[in-house]
């Protein structure tokens, strides 16, 4: 049975890192190139950190790996991450 | 974001596996229908687990409301469902999440989709709909296996209005006198009971993996655009 959740699972753990929403970022995956909210992906929670695979081709996008005091991302998945930022 | 101390002040068992907790949270900082709160529970010693569930409440609610429906094998629901009683203290942050979340203020019809437990942020949007006097016309199309599993049946019923609408459906079995549907969510029933796609509504849908997919797929292919249709899918491993 596919145990994917979605990025909304994994958005405290990211919101440790960034100061944005991440579900309302969007992605371009690096294989192939659907553009997608994080909110969206399929997260796989259960790994030893967390994976974020791509709706469309199921490829990795993101990787969170944490320890106590430090967090390892590994975002070779994507493109792009797209952030809405209003300029100050 | 803080980890706040949930002291539990009612439970209200919803079906024979969904339990609804409603919390005390001092210094809640207010949320908007369809986010989410991480919950962590600390065993004595000191091993934790974390799951990330819907609020099921709407943000005038003057309680937190968290549906959990019980996973046998999990780690975090068996507690929740079965053993918090009033008075039972845990930790949860939130709200997180803007992505699935529905404004009060837009005045475009929305089509709600829920399998399963996947009602219930789709819940919290609803009586946020009551509750805000939306303009927008709402309309819910909930599935469940058995009458006996669908949550919150009374109560959403008592929210059908002029502008709010909820149908039921039953895939697995139904009493011979059910009035509703049955059957799966498909391309039929969403055009049947969804808006047309030149009404360009909002479309949720949250529910186990496949049941998403399956429903976002005839969403598209009634015509709709995938830029409308907001997902959120839930797995076995949320227990």
């Amino acid at each position: 049975m596919d145990t994917a959740l979605d990025g909304n699972a994994a958005a405290g753990a990211f919101g440790d890192l960034f100061a944005f929403d991440v579900t309302m970022a969007m992605t371009t995956c690096a294989t192939c190139g659907d553009r997608r909210a994080v909110g969206e992906l399929l997260a796989y929670m259960d790994a030893p950190g967390i994976v974020l695979r791509c709706t469309s081709c199921r490829a990795t996008q993101l990787r969170l790996v944490r320890s106590a005091d430090r967090a390892w991302l590994d975002l070779r998945g994507i493109q792009a991450l797209e952030v809405h930022s209003p300029t100050p | 974001m803080r980890w706040l101390v949930a002291t539990v002040a009612e439970t209200v068992p919803e079906t024979a596996r969904a339990v609804t907790l409603r919390l005390d949270v001092p210094d809640w900082p207010g949320h908007r229908p369809g986010q989410h709160v991480d919950v962590r529970l600390t065993a004595d010693d000191g091993y934790q687990a974390q799951r990330s569930y819907s609020i099921a409440s709407p943000p005038e609610s003057d309680r937190l409301e968290l549906t959990v429906e019980r996973i046998d094998d999990g780690e975090v629901s068996p507690y929740l469902t079965t053993v918090a009683d009033v008075g039972d203290q845990f930790e949860l942050r939130g709200p997180i999440g803007g992505w699935f979340v529905w404004d009060a203020g837009d005045d475009a019809p929305v089509l709600l989709v829920g399998g399963g437990s996947g009602v219930v942020p789709l819940r919290a949007m609803l009586q946020h709909h009551a509750g805000s006097g939306s303009a927008a016309a709402m309309h819910l199309v909930q599935s469940a296996r058995t009458l006996g599993d669908v949550i919150y049946r009374r109560e959403l019923e008592a929210l059908v209005g002029p502008r709010r609408a909820v149908t039921v459906t039953l895939t697995r079995e139904s009493p011979p006198d059910w009035g509703g549907h049955r059957g799966r969510v498909d391309a039929g029933l969403l055009a049947e009971q969804g808006w047309p796609p030149a009404a360009q509504p909002h479309c949720y849908v949250c529910g186990p993996t496949g049941f998403v997919e399956t429903v976002a797929d005839a969403l598209v292919e009634l015509g709709h655009a995938p830029g409308r249709i907001r997902t959120e899918r839930f797995g076995p491993t949320g227990g």
